[in-house]
């Protein structure tokens, strides 16, 4: 698990989510642990850098820029789950 | 809420407008904070410092907010926060988010228990405003008053 960004970006999502009525199941993970257990994630949030990290895993990935913009995360969600 | 920051931030864990050339130097001076307020040893700043050379400046979060931390380890004493102000912003290589003017130093003692400071922290960073006073502040007596 992670301790730092996967937990506010995980807050901040599930503020997002519940915002929009949809309920979902977010967990905060580090890079080995998103890799390890993310099989079977729908969506896989995380930042810019670590992108190309997460390449080829079968859940959408979506990219946040600005972890504390609730508004960013819930266009870039909402454009995940069409 | 915002008293839970208050007090994650120990004595000597707050350094305001310091003077910083590199990502590394503000490492340092964040984990500086944390040993200095009796939450880390020295070998945590360290640990940062690997981390970030890992996987580089993802740990910019926002726009000019850098967030400095490791994992859990025996490095860590107790859960706390540190705070660097920086008079010149300095750039980490950040794709979206440079360059950086706050940095935010985290240990903790486990994956779990740091959560409710982890909600005050983004809660706090989230308005525009709050950061805007953090970065001109000059004095550690302001932004404790404005933390309880």
């Amino acid at each position: 698990m992670g301790i730092g960004t996967s937990v506010l970006l995980k807050m901040n999502a599930e503020k997002v989510l519940e915002a929009m009525g949809i309920q979902a199941e977010v967990v905060a993970a580090d890079i080995t642990k998103a890799k390890r257990d993310g099989e079977g994630a729908d969506i896989i949030l995380t930042t810019p850098e670590l992108v190309v990290l997460l390449e080829g895993m079968p859940g959408k990935i979506v990219s946040i820029e600005h972890v504390f913009d609730l508004t960013e995360i819930r266009q870039k969600l909402s454009a995940a789950l069409l | 809420m915002s008293s839970v920051l208050e007090q994650a931030l120990g004595q000597g864990s707050i350094k305001l407008q310091q003077s910083c050339v590199s990502w590394k130097e503000t490492f340092e001076l964040a984990g500086l904070g944390l040993v200095e307020s009796s939450r880390t040893t020295s070998a945590y700043t360290n640990e940062m410092i690997q981390a970030f050379e890992e996987l580089g400046p993802y740990m910019v979060i926002a726009p000019g907010i850098a967030l400095a931390h490791g994992r859990p380890s025996e490095a860590v004493l107790a859960t706390g926060l540190s705070l660097v102000t920086l008079s010149t912003p300095v750039v980490f290589g950040s794709i979206a988010n440079d360059p950086v003017s706050l940095v935010i130093g985290l240990a903790a003692v486990d994956h779990d228990s740091h959560i409710d400071l982890m909600a005050a922290l983004s809660e706090l960073l989230m308005s525009e405003d709050t950061v805007n006073f953090l970065l001109k502040a000059t004095n550690e007596s302001q932004v404790r008053s404005y933390l309880i």
